[in-house]
């Protein structure tokens, strides 16, 4: 066990170039998804939060319901989606890190259009009376309110990350875990794991966690210069 | 050109959670005076200038304005403003262009409003870091660049230290003397006599008197008002 540790921390410092590439190939594909899901999710939930429509509560709840969606069943639907005889099957796009990010963004998507949405909405409480009377109306105090919230907004975003850079039921249905194409951190801890092969597992989940941790940091040093900066 | 008073209100009623805030209320107001709203806490002071200027919408009755595009001519400064989450100026500008004021105008114009309340050493600062006498004189600048015809304030310092009312209410007198009309509420007896050219006074949803301010003070003509001014609890 210890010496799993060890060898795990030794593949981390000297830099196997195997492992490297497939944190670049995680990285690439877990922030691709987030920032999609950011430009679609944003929008969506503060349209919904300023919006007064017919059916608005039921799909408050969807959305937050849609928060939990299972991986592997994004997986499989995306898997169908994309199969040589699905409807999206001539974009040959199974197997592929596009695939991928396709799988991650439905799954972040929903995190971050109903967190936005419960953030834009009380910010609008606020704003309300003094935007109205200012006559901007839903869609242009909307995109005030986003702007104006964006730093609390990177929390909504963050927990979208959290989710694309751990899961790993989606991308494996989706990508296949290919060695050298769509194989990534969670995947290859997986396989990995399953093989006996501990040490290389561990030093993945050193550089999972390591990663992240970062990510989290840095979101939060902007956040908090920004809170000083604009109040 | 035609401005958009004289504003009637018709009959109005206004009513939520099956209490009536404000009963079959008719008013003129006139361009030119300045009207102040006086009445206790839940008299329908804040209700009215909100349905005066179409925040709320009346349950029953008619607010009726004699111009058209009343929306850009008329502005309101509530009793703690919300500021965005940018500079001074930069919250000005939001307003001009908002009212659909060519880009190349904004600053300028934003910077001149800024300079009329005395915020322009501030202009670069975060909005929502100035001191609350500050904010709310950044929410006139922002009145103040509309340029409206009429101007509601809702208790404007009542959240403020004497000097910082001061300064507020020279930008008010400012607004007057620049021709708009000025419809705020208060609950100082002094403020009201030093801005005021008229008193509307409510009690329980309706006008119980409405009189000159040299005729309110120092002693108003309903009993109502009376106890108002004379400082006892007008519901005992």
């Amino acid at each position: 066990m210890i010496d799993a540790f060890a060898s795990g921390l030794l593949q981390v410092v000297t830099l196997d170039l195997r492992l490297w590439e497939i944190v670049g190939l995680s990285l690439a594909v877990s922030l691709s998804a987030v920032v999609l899901a950011t430009l679609l999710g944003l929008p969506l939930g503060a349209a919904i939060a300023v919006g007064r429509f017919r059916g608005r509560q039921g799909v408050i709840v969807l959305l937050n319901a849609l928060m939990g969606l299972p991986p592997v069943v994004v997986g499989l639907f995306i898997y169908l989606l994309l199969s040589r005889a699905g409807p999206l099957g001539e974009l040959g796009l199974l197997f592929t890190p596009q695939a991928m990010v396709f799988a991650q963004t439905v799954l972040v998507l929903p995190i971050i259009a109903a967190l936005a949405r419960q953030a834009v909405e009380d910010a609008w409480r606020e704003y309300e009376e003094q935007l109205r009377s200012l006559g901007v109306d839903g869609l242009r105090g909307a995109l005030t309110i986003l702007w104006d919230i964006r730093f609390s907004l990177l929390t909504a975003v963050l927990a979208g990350l959290g989710r694309a850079s751990a899961e790993v039921g989606a991308v494996m249905i989706v990508g296949g875990n290919i060695d050298g194409v769509t194989r990534v951190m969670t995947t290859a801890i997986a396989l990995e794991t399953s093989k006996g092969d501990l040490p290389l597992a561990l030093g993945l989940g050193f550089v999972l966690i390591a990663v992240v941790i970062a990510l989290n940091a840095a979101a939060h040093l902007v956040k908090q210069a920004a809170e000083r900066r604009y109040g | 050109m035609n401005g958009i008073l004289p504003l009637h209100l018709e009959n109005l009623s206004f009513a939520a959670g099956g209490r009536t805030i404000i009963e079959r209320t008719n008013l003129t107001l006139e361009a030119g005076t300045s009207t102040i709203i006086l009445g206790a806490n839940g008299a329908g002071k804040s209700v009215l200038m909100r349905l005066m200027h179409g925040l709320l919408a009346p349950s029953a009755g008619r607010v009726v304005w004699s111009g058209e595009r009343v929306r850009r001519r008329q502005a309101m400064v509530f009793q703690r403003p919300v500021m965005l989450r940018r500079t001074a100026l930069a919250n000005v500008v939001y307003v001009l262009k908002v009212a659909g004021v060519d880009a190349a105008d904004r600053s300028r114009l934003a910077r001149e409003a800024l300079a009329e309340v005395g915020l322009t050493q501030l202009a670069e600062r975060p909005a929502r870091v100035l001191s609350g006498g500050e904010q709310q004189r950044l929410a006139l600048a922002r009145a103040w660049a509309l340029h409206p015809e009429v101007l509601f304030l809702d208790e404007p310092t009542a959240n403020l230290d004497p000097g910082a009312t001061r300064e507020i209410e020279a930008v008010i007198r400012a607004f007057d003397a620049s021709g708009t009309k000025i419809v705020m509420s208060t609950h100082s007896l002094g403020q009201a006599r030093r801005l005021g050219d008229e008193v509307i006074y409510l009690h329980q949803g309706r006008v119980a008197e409405r009189a000159p301010i040299e005729k309110f003070f120092p002693v108003p003509s309903t009993t109502e008002a009376g106890a108002f001014v004379k400082g006892e609890l007008p519901w005992t």
